[in-house]
């Protein structure tokens, strides 16, 4: 369990230059990269659902919704140094479509999925929960942690774009 | 909330006062309907907050304070985070954390399902009151520019 220690002093060191910096870019930047070291955090316990929607809320919803709400302050640079930001989009580009090339040999070809444990679920959801909804029985009853640990998303959302947007202890 | 020189035009008001109800209305069916139906707390819950974030666009800041403001966002947001965890605690009193000890009912109907529906409303109530709470405080901030009092 050591790389979730480094996660978590590597959170901890996120947050209080999210909330102790003075820039507000610089700020919200914090708070992303806190919520990635979450994300990976929820990966390395081995809950890839919430990894997810860790990564969509908090990094996607929370930065993106700042950044377009507010942006006045934000500065946003797009002249110069052209040629090694195309370069560096090139190459992430590149990047990403080699794992995802090699991801995606892997699954299991579209229209035969495995039915290992959803086959369980298809057939003893409506008997065992009586939920109609077979996405509800299994969001609420099968795997009700992962909602918990939804909701609490949601909740250090809200709780990171208040710390963000305080007014109290800003300098004016 | 009438004032016709907050928010937007007359159109969009009068069209507002119209179908606000009925959006409020569709997500409260959507979570109450979450176990019989496609839906569910999270879904319904961001339809509810949508429809107070219409009032709020339509009529401006003031009107939705009215009705709602962010001490009660916060007060639904805690309350409904404690209705979940305070329902998934009951079960331990007969088995374990999250068990659904109520009777199933009949399928299709709307008491069904043992505990699933009550989950969806305290869903529903954090979903709706953190999104709205989200939306407040971004549209609240306005930043002073530089050698300009707040």
């Amino acid at each position: 369990m050591l790389e979730l220690q480094i996660l978590l002093v590597f959170m901890i060191i996120g947050a209080l230059i999210a909330v102790k910096t003075k820039d507000l870019l610089s700020s919200v930047i914090a708070l992303g990269t806190v919520g990635l070291a979450l994300s990976l955090a929820f990966l390395v316990l081995k809950s890839p659902d919430l990894a997810i929607a860790q990564l969509v809320v908090e990094i996607l919803c929370v930065i993106i919704l700042i950044r377009a709400t507010i942006r006045k302050d934000l500065p946003f640079s797009t002249s110069g140094r052209w040629f090694v930001n195309t370069l560096i989009v090139l190459v992430f580009i590149g990047v990403f479509l080699t794992f995802g090339y090699f991801c995606m040999k892997d699954l299991p070809r579209f229209g035969e999925p495995e039915m290992r444990i959803a086959q369980t679920f298809l057939s003893m959801g409506l008997k065992e929960t009586g939920a109609t909804n077979l996405v509800t029985s299994v969001v609420l009853d099968y795997r009700a942690y992962d909602t918990l640990g939804e909701a609490t998303i949601l909740f250090t959302a809200v709780i990171a774009v208040l710390a963000v947007m305080r007014r109290v202890g800003r300098k004016k | 909330m009438d004032d016709p020189k907050k928010g937007m035009t007359l159109i969009v008001k009068t069209i507002t006062r119209l179908t606000v109800g009925l959006i409020l209305l569709f997500g409260i069916y959507i979570v109450s309907h979450g176990h019989v139906s496609p839906g569910g707390g999270f879904a319904g819950g961001v339809i509810i907050s949508l429809s107070f974030i219409h009032i709020m666009l339509a009529f401006g800041e003031e009107a939705a304070f009215k009705k709602v403001n962010q001490g009660i966002a916060s007060l639904f947001e805690s309350f409904g985070a404690i209705l979940f965890i305070t329902i998934a605690a009951i079960g331990m009193g007969s088995g374990y954390f999250f068990l659904n000890f109520l009777r199933k009912g009949e399928p299709f109907k709307l008491f069904s399902s043992g505990l699933i529906p009550l989950y969806n409303i305290a869903i529903s109530f954090k979903v709706a009151s953190g999104l709205f709470m989200i939306v407040i405080l971004l549209m609240l901030l306005k930043i002073p520019k530089k050698g300009e009092k707040q």
